[in-house]
């Protein structure tokens, strides 16, 4: 047990190392959120109750991106290199590769949230988080859910080349759809019907509550469920189709 | 160390839908021998050794892999066994250095990690990032991953595959010195001079089957003629195949001294593993 726990933290550390040594990924896992609030915040300029809403999705929008699309890219990637048969033939055990890979993925979620959170407070009027068990109840319900997700995603797209338009006729349908920009509420029906759907939407909710609103854990119980239940849906599929090496034929 | 053999498989099947890529292989491997699976390209030698390898599940037969079923994929195998494969990718951005000290940390008695970078001949590139590393020290950087655990048991899918004559020789080398390390290696290949000049013992695979298994040079010797060769008195160059080369060549010589003639360029050869191989494997 203390061996896997010490090999997770091993393939941890490599996880770290290997990120910061890929600048496009980093700059996909940092720049990217921060420039979309950039924009929308100065468009939003001198309205708080859409930059009250914008600073939580765009933190949810991160949870996304930093787990679901990271992953999913990671794992396609490695797979068609042959690095994942390569680790796969090793006494390495699988819960430990998937305990750092997961910890990378913890680990920048957490750091975006941070930036996020600071930028909120001082440029955006969003001040501190309200609730802080609240926000990270939210953050790592959102991360289990979209994590697993992108990995049970990866199973899907057939080769590096297409991960891009896979990742993103997922992506960008869901950030605009679950209103990471304006608020749903405002949204036709049978859109409004979708979103709420998705467990992006819920995402928002939650840390909308956590991070500006102050509406409470025991408020949210079922933008919780939903997360969950998309979760478990992701898990189970995450583990079922996974695949170690690149189809052949 | 006990006496059973490294590997055994017995009667092995594998069935892709319809298609049976390997139908019924019978191999043993020994303690510190090199066995070499032999065969042209859809074989079934990589489907053999993925099975071996716990990579693939076998539809059919018996295997054992230093005592282990390798389809239940235990840890304790894997601590033992160390596996170069055919084509094996590493991360773009990770140093050898670095990757054999992480690789290392999987294993309970590794290798020292500048052992294993002289060993292989990485010790200058140890600290570049391996996206800049040519094909051949990146063929070489597989070797010494699938070393640094100090495997009892090592397999080999076409190790040389790509490789410019020197890399082969210099590959060659590494192979050599594992065996004299008391390694066990299964190699594939579908290099003839390769599995002659490594393997103790080679099985010919031909459509999921075993058509020869031997040493290299009892496999020429075990087939069935020699071909003895000479040029008439017309100059014409004659070839005879016989599985009794004594009894042809004493009629040949006979009748020669009886027409008053010499019998040119008179030869009787063995034939080679590559004749053997030819001819076990061409497509009727």
């Amino acid at each position: 047990m203390s061996d896997t726990l010490a090999l997770s933290w091993r393939q941890y550390r490599l996880e770290r190392r290997m990120f910061w040594r890929n600048p496009s990924a980093a700059f996909f896992n940092f720049l990217l959120p921060l420039l979309f609030l950039a924009f929308f915040g100065a468009l939003f300029h001198g309205e708080q109750s859409k930059l009250d809403h914008l600073v939580p999705g765009i933190a949810a929008m991160s949870v996304m991106s930093t787990t679901f699309t990271a992953l999913a890219y990671n794992i396609v990637f490695l797979r068609e290199r042959g690095v994942l048969k390569r680790i796969h033939g090793t006494p390495l055990p699988t819960i430990s590769y998937f305990g750092g890979v997961a910890a990378n993925a913890v680990t920048n979620t957490a750091l975006q949230i941070m930036i996020i959170t600071v930028v909120g407070e001082l440029f955006f009027g969003t001040g501190w988080p309200r609730d802080w068990a609240e926000l990270v109840v939210f953050v790592i319900a959102g991360v289990v859910c979209f994590a697993s997700l992108g990995v049970a995603f990866a199973h899907v797209i057939p080769n590096f080349e297409s991960t891009a338009a896979y990742v993103n006729a997922v992506f960008l349908p869901v950030i605009f759809i679950s209103g990471v920009f304006y608020d749903v509420k405002n949204v036709p029906v049978f859109l409004r019907d979708i979103a709420e759907a998705l467990p992006l939407t819920h995402l928002i909710d939650g840390l909308e509550g956590a991070m500006v609103t102050g509406k409470g854990l025991s408020d949210n119980l079922t933008a919780l469920a939903v997360i969950g239940l998309w979760g478990a849906f992701g898990l189970v599929f995450a583990v079922r189709g996974f695949s170690w090496e690149q189809g052949r034929e | 160390m006990s006496a059973d053999p490294a590997i055994e498989v017995h009667d092995l099947r594998k069935r892709y839908g319809e298609f049976e890529a390997v139908r019924g292989i019978d191999i043993e491997v020994q303690r510190g021998e090199v066995f070499g699976l032999l065969g042209p390209n859809g074989a079934g030698k990589t489907t053999t050794v993925e099975i071996l390898e716990g990579y693939r599940q076998r539809s059919d037969g018996e295997v054992a892999v230093l005592g282990h079923d390798p389809a239940v994929r235990s840890r304790e195998l894997r601590q033992r066994i160390g596996i170069v494969l055919q084509s094996g990718g590493i991360y773009g951005h990770i140093t050898p250095r670095e990757a054999l000290r992480h690789w290392a940390s999987f294993y309970p008695r590794p290798r020292d990690v500048g052992e294993v970078l002289a060993l292989v001949g990485l010790t200058d590139k140890a600290d570049v990032r391996s996206r800049k590393l040519s094909g051949g020290q990146l063929r070489r950087l597989d070797f010494a991953l699938a070393l640094v655990g100090d495997p009892e048991l090592i397999f080999l899918d076409e190790p040389t595959t790509g490789f410019d004559p020197e890399a082969r020789r210099t590959a060659w080398e590494t192979i050599r010195s594992l065996r004299d390390l008391g390694k066990t290696i299964l190699l594939t290949t579908h290099y003839l001079d390769e599995a002659q000049a490594l393997a103790d013992r080679v099985a010919i695979v031909k459509d999921g089957r075993v058509l020869a298994i031997g040493p290299p040079r009892e496999l020429g010797v075990g087939a069935s003629h020699y071909r003895v060769m000479y040029r008439n008195a017309q100059g014409q160059l004659v070839e005879h195949e016989t599985d009794d080369p004594t009894r042809l060549l004493h009629e040949l010589t006979e009748s020669a001294i009886a027409r008053g003639e010499r019998l040119e360029e008179l030869s009787v050869g063995r034939p080679s593993l590559e004749d053997v191989y030819l001819e076990l494997t061409a497509d009727v």
